[in-house]
């Protein structure tokens, strides 16, 4: 009874999050990312006249730098609390990962900090999107072989 | 057209992490590995490369297209060197990006305070 009555109080007092109106924001944002993803890359390749694919290397590149950036400025957590999932899927969210990583061990010194912690919140995208693309990849040898 | 599709294709990776992450107790840090996960998962049978050539730079953007570039280098390399590729060749496409990641936030963490 004791147990039923605290889980009710609980619930009763966790703040209830708007499940609709999160989802209609990341969608919107999340497009307007890829948007830009898209505007960019035309931008380089008209301007800088060089094929697709090096274009999207430079978009990427350009993504992490204003990630970064505005985890610099403070702004990018700010950001997150309204836009929700649509700027942390994104490539940003990778860059702001490894930036407030890295900003806040910078007191600890440059080895045992920076370098020992930067990969702290970015390292599971990067070992579990190896390890999984190596299995994946021997899967795809074995079944359509290369 | 291609900006339409972009921004339908990008707006829903997101949506859809958004559900997860709202009705599971899971964090954002398992959301981003987990679309790492399937978009290598996707590369498989090259379902992803149909989808960038649909939406173009609305799925490069997503953390998706890092599996799919990370898996799409390895068998690249493959085809070349034999099986050795998949690990000789597994970083070719997204070291811009990690390179730029690591380089970005070291330099600008000697620059800038922590903020709060």
């Amino acid at each position: 009874m004791e147990k039923n009555k605290y889980k009710n109080l609980v619930a009763k007092h966790t703040p209830k999050e708007n499940i609709l109106c999160n989802g209609l924001v990341a969608f919107v944002v999340g497009g307007l990312m890829g948007v830009l993803g898209q505007g960019l890359i035309d931008i380089y390749s008209y301007f800088f006249n060089i094929s697709t694919s090096d274009a999207a290397m430079l978009m990427i590149v350009t993504l992490v730098f204003l990630g970064c950036f505005l985890t610099c400025l403070g702004f990018f957590d700010k950001l997150v609390h309204f836009t929700r999932c649509g700027l942390i899927l994104p490539i940003t969210g990778f860059a702001h990962a490894m930036m407030s990583a890295a900003l806040e061990y910078r007191k600890e010194g440059f080895i045992t900090g920076i370098g020992a912690n930067m990969f702290k919140l970015a390292g599971s995208v990067i070992i579990f999107g190896v390890v999984s693309a190596y299995v994946f990849g021997l899967l795809r040898l074995i079944i359509i072989g290369g | 057209m291609i900006y339409l599709n972009s921004f339908i294709f990008c707006g829903l990776v997101c949506l859809i992490a958004q559900l997860i992450l709202d009705n599971t107790k899971l964090t954002p840090g398992h959301m981003t590995t987990i679309f790492v996960v399937i978009g290598a998962f996707l590369d498989v049978f090259g379902i992803y490369d149909k989808i960038i050539l649909w939406a173009g730079g609305g799925a490069m953007v997503p953390i998706t297209s890092f599996g799919h570039l990370l898996i799409h280098g390895a068998m690249a390399t493959t085809v070349d060197v034999g099986i050795m590729g998949l690990m000789s060749g597994m970083f070719n496409l997204t070291a811009s990006g990690i390179t730029a990641a690591i380089v970005f936030s070291f330099f600008l963490s000697l620059i800038f305070k922590p903020k709060d």
